[in-house]
C-alpha cells in the first residue's frame, strides 16, 4: 500500500545543512517587470520563503509558460525552464514523474494556466503529479497588451472587447475542485504573510497544490483587487479559511442556511455555534466547492485561503512504485532474455 | 488415399474477411507456424479503421496478406497465390489483385442473397462463370465448423466465430505448416475459458482433416527452409522493433526511458509494448493529449531521461510547437512518426511517406532537426539506436520516421548480439565550465557542438533554459541580433555536422547508368525490383536514406555518378524536391499515394521504362 506522504511533501527531496538566505535564491538577472508589478511583490516573497525548506538548492526546479508571470523562473538562482505558451504543466508533469528527488514549481498565469494551458492543468491536477503550481490571476492579458482573460469579469472593455467581453468567466478553484485537486488554496500578491503561510502548506502537500494568487497589473487592469487591499474594508470582505476554525470575516460569517445552502451573514447576527467550522480535509469537495461559489458577484465577500488539502497518493509515487513492483515480480530488465522472448529459431 | 505433394519455391497468401472474422489472427497465427517451420517471410497487415464496419460490407473487409519462400524476400508479395475469402465483400475487395490460376478459397455458407446484395453481386458468383479463371475450392467453412463442434456446450453462434480456425487448419495442411504452436497458442490465449480453447484447437483440427481427406485438394504444397545467415531468429514487427529498439537505447545510454504519448493509429503498438516493460525502468505516460506527450518527455530529458514520444502525422503537427523548444533549448528528445496517409485524419491504417517535409521543416522558425527512417520493420530496432545515439550525443530532437507498413508488416529478424550493440551513453556535466567555478549551459563542444547537459540534482550548475532567444555561452535571453544570427548558424551547423555513415550504393559491376534511390519502407519493394532487373540481365544500381536529415556527406557525389536517378516514393516528391534544391540534380520521381506499399512489378517496369528511355 501505497505510503502517503501529504504533509511530508518534501521528504524524497535532499536537505541541506547549510544556512540559505535570500540572496541565495536570487540570479544574477535584471528583473524586468513593469515598475508596481504585483509580480515583484511575490517573488521577493518566494525568494524569501524558499531557505525556510531546507533543500537542495539544485533540487529545486521553476518552470513556466508563456505571459509575465513566466519570466519567474529566470530570476531565481534553481534550476528553471521557461516553457511555451500553455504547456507547463505538461512539461513539469514529465519532470516530477521521472525524478521524485525534485521540489517542481510551475509558474502560470491566467492565460498560460486557464486558457491555452487549460486542459493541461486540470490533468495534472487529477493525477495529483507533485508539482506547486503558482497562478498569478491577474483578469487581463499583460503581455500581449492588456485583451480580456478567462477569468475577466463579464464586459470587460479590452482592445480586442471595445463592446465588452462576452464570456463568462472561469473561477479557478471552482475548476480546480472540479479537477479532483488534493490542495486549492488562494492568496493575494500584497499579503506576504498569509502567501507565505499558504506556500508553507503547498509545499508541505505531496501531490499537486494549486494556489491561486490574485497579482495585480497596474497596466492593464489595475486596481482589480482593490477591495481586497483597501484597509477600510479589507477585513470586512476577506473570510479567512482555516481548517477547524469558524469562517468569518470581521463583520461576517458563513451559516448554513435552511435549505443547505450556505451563506453569509452578518456576524452580529448570528450564534457563534452556528457560524460553519472550516473542514479542508474532508474527502467530500462540496464545502470547498460552494465557498469558492461565495465570491460571485465579485469581492462582496471573499475567501482566502486553504480550499482543500486531502492526502491522496502522488502520481510520482506510484509511477516508481509500479516499476519496484514489476522489478520484485518479473526481475530487472535483461535484454537478451527480451530479445529471445516469444518464439525464436535458430538457423545454422 | 495418398495425396500428391508439390515443392514450391514461394508463396503468397491472402486471408480476407470481415473485421469480425479474426482474419488478423489467422494470418498471425500461420505466419507464427511459418517463421517456426524456417521459411523467410513477409506480411502486410490491411484493414479498415473501423473497429466492426457494418458485416459483410466492402468497408469492412480486413485481410492479412503473408509471402514465404525458401529464400529471402523483401517484400509481402504483389499478387496472391492463394485468396481466402470469408465472404462475398472479402471476393469482390480482393479479387482485382488475384493473378489468373490462383486458388480462391471461399467460405460458401455466407454466398447467400443477403450477402450477395450487401456487395452488389447481381448473381452469385460461385455459380455463374465470372471465376473461371481461377481455382475455385468452395468450402461450406461456417457449417463443417458447426458441425465439428457439434459436441461442445456452445451456441451456434459462438461455434461459428471457429471458422476462422478451421480455415487456419486446412491452410496449414495444405501448406504443411508445424501445428503445436497453434494449439499452445490456443491453449494460452483461452486459458480463462477451457471450453472456447478446445472448440478452437478442435476446429482447427477438424480443418486441417478435412484438408487430408477431402476430394477438393488434391494437392498439397511444400515450400523448404530458406537457407538464411546463421543465428538465432525471430519474427517480428515494426512496432515491436522499435519499441525493443527504444528500450535497449535505454540500456545502451545508460538513461531512464521516458515515454509521453497519446494513442493514435498506427503507433499506438509502441505505448502498448513500452508499458509492458516497466522492470526496464520504463515509465510510460498517456498524457491528456499529444502535446502534452511531447511536454513530457522534453521535461524528462531536462531531468536527465531519455525522453520520447510516439505518435502519427496528426500528432507531429501538435507537437511541432514543443519540438521547436526542444531544438532552442538543445535537448535530447525522440520524436517517432509511424506516418499514415494525409492530410488531416486521412487514412489512418493506411501507409504513406508523406510527413518528410513536415519532420524537415514543420516548425517556425529555422528549426533543423535530424531525420533517421528505419528500411525494414526488423530495422525499427538498429534505427531507434541511431536515434537515440544522435539524440544524446547532440542533446538534439530526432524524428524517427516509421510508416504504417513497417509498422504493422513483419519479418524474420536474426537477433543482434547485445554485446555488439554501440554504447551510445554520454555523461551529463557535473563541474562548471567557465571562469570562477561559473557555468556556461550553452558552451559548447568543440568537435560535435553540443552544448552541456546538466541536470537539475547537480550542485553549483544551477541554471535557467527556455525558448526565448539566448545568448551565446551564457544562455542568458539576448535580444542581441548578431547573437541570434550566431545562435541560429550555431543550431544549424550542429546539425549538419551530425556523423552520418556514407551512402552506400549497390551496384555489383560498376558499370550501371541507371540509379534507383528510395527511403524509408520502400526499401523492399526497390530491392525486389531490382533484382528483377538483374535476373533479366538489366544493369541497376541501389541506393537506400536512412539518414534523411542531414544527409550523407556523399549524397551528392553518388547521385551524380549515374546518367539518371530514379526516386520511388509514397507521396508527391518530397525528397525529390530536397535533392534537388540541394544538389540540383535532376531527380527522376515515381510517386504512388495509395496508402500501400509499391508493388515489386511495378517498380521493376518504372526502373525498366527509365532504363531504356533515353
Amino acid at each position: 500500500m501505497t505510503e502517503l506522504l501529504n504533509g511530508k511533501g518534501l521528504s524524497l527531496i535532499p536537505k541541506t545543512d547549510a544556512k540559505q538566505t535570500l540572496k541565495d535564491f536570487k540570479s544574477d538577472q535584471e528583473v524586468r517587470w513593469c515598475p508596481g508589478c504585483g509580480d515583484y511583490a511575490i517573488l521577493a516573497a518566494v525568494q524569501s520563503f524558499l531557505p525556510e525548506l531546507g533543500l537542495r538548492r539544485e533540487n529545486i526546479v521553476f518552470v513556466s509558460g508563456i505571459g509575465c508571470s513566466s519570466r519567474f523562473p529566470y530570476y531565481l538562482d534553481t534550476y528553471g525552464f521557461h516553457s511555451i505558451h500553455g504547456r507547463a504543466p505538461a512539461i513539469a508533469t514529465g519532470l516530477a514523474a521521472s525524478r521524485p528527488d525534485l521540489s517542481v514549481w510551475v509558474i502560470t498565469g491566467d492565460g498560460d494556466a486557464l486558457s491555452i494551458g487549460g486542459n493541461h492543468l486540470i490533468h495534472a491536477l487529477r493525477r495529483n503529479v507533485n508539482l506547486n503550481i503558482l497562478l498569478f490571476n491577474n483578469r487581463i492579458y499583460g503581455l500581449t497588451k492588456g485583451q480580456y482573460s478567462p477569468t475577466s469579469e463579464v464586459g470587460k472593455i479590452t482592445k480586442s472587447t471595445p463592446m465588452g467581453s462576452l464570456d463568462k468567466p472561469f473561477n479557478p478553484i471552482s475548476l480546480a475542485l472540479g479537477a479532483e485537486a488534493s490542495f486549492v488554496a488562494r492568496t493575494i500578491d500584497s499579503d506576504r504573510k498569509h502567501l507565505q503561510s499558504v506556500l508553507r502548506e503547498a509545499t508541505a502537500h505531496r501531490g499537486t497544490s494549486l494556489v491561486e494568487i490574485y497579482q495585480n497589473c497596474n497596466i492593464f487592469n489595475d486596481n482589480a483587487f482593490e477591495p481586497l487591499k483597501d484597509p477600510e474594508v479589507r477585513d470586512d470582505i476577506t473570510l479567512r479559511l482555516e481548517h477547524g476554525q469558524p469562517i468569518v470575516s470581521a463583520s461576517k460569517a458563513v451559516v448554513r442556511g435552511d435549505d443547505g445552502r450556505i451563506a453569509v451573514v452578518p456576524r452580529a447576527d448570528v450564534a457563534a455555534e452556528r457560524i460553519l467550522v472550516h473542514d479542508a480535509h474532508s474527502p467530500d469537495p462540496s464545502l470547498a466547492f460552494a465557498l469558492s461559489r461565495l465570491d460571485e458577484p465579485a469581492f462582496e465577500h471573499v475567501p482566502i485561503g486553504i480550499f482543500r488539502q486531502v492526502d491522496r497518493p502522488a502520481y510520482d509515487v506510484l509511477m516508481a512504485e509500479q516499476l519496484d513492483e514489476a522489478v520484485a515480480q518479473q526481475g530487472p530488465g535483461d535484454l537478451s532474455e527480451l530479445l529471445m522472448g516469444g518464439d525464436t529459431w535458430r538457423i545454422g | 488415399m495418398t495425396k500428391q505433394v508439390q515443392q514450391l519455391d514461394r508463396v503468397i497468401i491472402r486471408f480476407a474477411g470481415d473485421s469480425g472474422d479474426g482474419m488478423q489472427l489467422t494470418g498471425d497465427r500461420f505466419t507464427a507456424g511459418t517463421a517456426e517451420f524456417g521459411n523467410d517471410l513477409s506480411t502486410l497487415p490491411n484493414f479498415p479503421a473501423e473497429i466492426r464496419a457494418p458485416a459483410g460490407t466492402l468497408p469492412g473487409v480486413s485481410s492479412f496478406q503473408l509471402h514465404f519462400a525458401d529464400h529471402d524476400i523483401l517484400t509481402p508479395g504483389d499478387a496472391p497465390n492463394v485468396l481466402v475469402a470469408m465472404n462475398p465483400a472479402a471476393l469482390k475487395a480482393n479479387l482485382g489483385d488475384l493473378p489468373r490460376g490462383a486458388d480462391i478459397i471461399v467460405n460458401t455458407d455466407e454466398f447467400t442473397k443477403r450477402n450477395l446484395q450487401k456487395v452488389g453481386y447481381e448473381t452469385n458468383p460461385l455459380e455463374d462463370d465470372s471465376l473461371a479463371e481461377w481455382r475455385v475450392h468452395a468450402v461450406p467453412l461456417t457449417s463443417l465448423t458447426v458441425t465439428a463442434l457439434e459436441g461442445f456446450d456452445l451456441s451456434k453462434k459462438d461455434a461459428e466465430r471457429s471458422k476462422n480456425m478451421f480455415a487456419l487448419g486446412l491452410l496449414s495442411w495444405l501448406y504443411h505448416r508445424p501445428i503445436e504452436h497453434t494449439i499452445t497458442f490456443l491453449q494460452q490465449k483461452f486459458a480463462k475459458k477451457p471450453e472456447i480453447a478446445k472448440a478452437n484447437i478442435a476446429a482447427f483440427q477438424a480443418g486441417w482433416n478435412y484438408g487430408e481427406t477431402t476430394e477438393s485438394f488434391s494437392v498439397s504444397y511444400e515450400v523448404k527452409p530458406a537457407r538464411l545467415a546463421p543465428g538465432v531468429y525471430r519474427n517480428i514487427s515494426g512496432n515491436q522493433a522499435l519499441a525493443y529498439g527504444l528500450i535497449a537505447a535505454s540500456v545502451q545510454a545508460k538513461l531512464p526511458l521516458f515515454l509521453g504519448s497519446y494513442p493514435i493509429t498506427p503507433a499506438s503498438d509502441i505505448l502498448h509494448e513500452l508499458s509492458k516493460h516497466k522492470r526496464f525502468g520504463v515509465r510510460t505516460f498517456q498524457a491528456e493529449d499529444e502535446i502534452a506527450g511531447v511536454g513530457a518527455a522534453l521535461g524528462a530529458a531536462f531531468g536527465g531521461a531519455l525522453g520520447v514520444t510516439t505518435t502519427s502525422g496528426p500528432g507531429v503537427a501538435l507537437k511541432a510547437e514543443t519540438v521547436g523548444l526542444g531544438v532552442t533549448t538543445e535537448l535530447p528528445l525522440i520524436i517517432v512518426d509511424v506516418q499514415r496517409a494525409g492530410p488531416s485524419t486521412g487514412m489512418p491504417t493506411k501507409t504513406e511517406q508523406t510527413d518528410l517535409l513536415m519532420a524537415m521543416y514543420g516548425r517556425n522558425g529555422e528549426s533543423p532537426v535530424p531525420v533517421v527512417a528505419p528500411m525494414s520493420p526488423s530495422d525499427c530496432f538498429d534505427a531507434a539506436i541511431e536515434a537515440a545515439r544522435i539524440a544524446v550525443k547532440y542533446r538534439t530532437p530526432v524524428m524517427l520516421l516509421s510508416d504504417g507498413y513497417l509498422a504493422n508488416g513483419s519479418e524474420p529478424w536474426r537477433l543482434p548480439e547485445i554485446s555488439e550493440l554501440p554504447d551510445i551513453s554520454q555523461a551529463f556535466t557535473t563541474e562548471p565550465n567557465g571562469e570562477d567555478g561559473a557555468f556556461l549551459p550553452f558552451k559548447r563542444d568543440e568537435e560535435t557542438l553540443a552544448r552541456p547537459w546538466a541536470i537539475p540534482g547537480t550542485a553549483g550548475l544551477e541554471h535557467r533554459i527556455g525558448g526565448i532567444e539566448k545568448a551565446d555561452g551564457t544562455g542568458n535571453i539576448s535580444y542581441d541580433p548578431n547573437n541570434h544570427d550566431l545562435m541560429v548558424r550555431l543550431r544549424a551547423a550542429k546539425i549538419a555536422g551530425i556523423d552520418v555513415p556514407d551512402l552506400e550504393v549497390d551496384d555489383p559491376d560498376g558499370d550501371a547508368r541507371v540509379l534507383v534511390l528510395g527511403w524509408g519502407s520502400t526499401y523492399g519493394p526497390i530491392a525486389a525490383a531490382v533484382r528483377r532487373i538483374r535476373k533479366a540481365g538489366g544493369k541497376v544500381a541501389q541506393a537506400h536514406l536512412r539518414h534523411l536529415n542531414p544527409l550523407p556527406a556523399n549524397t551528392g557525389e553518388v547521385l551524380k555518378g549515374y546518367d539518371k536517378v530514379l526516386l520511388p516514393e509514397i507521396n508527391l516528391g518530397q525528397l525529390a524536391l530536397l535533392l534537388r534544391a540541394r544538389y540540383l540534380v535532376d531527380i527522376i520521381s515515381y510517386n504512388r499515394v495509395r496508402g500501400l506499399p509499391f508493388k515489386a512489378e511495378e517498380l521493376a517496369g518504372v526502373i525498366q521504362d527509365v532504363i531504356d528511355s533515353d
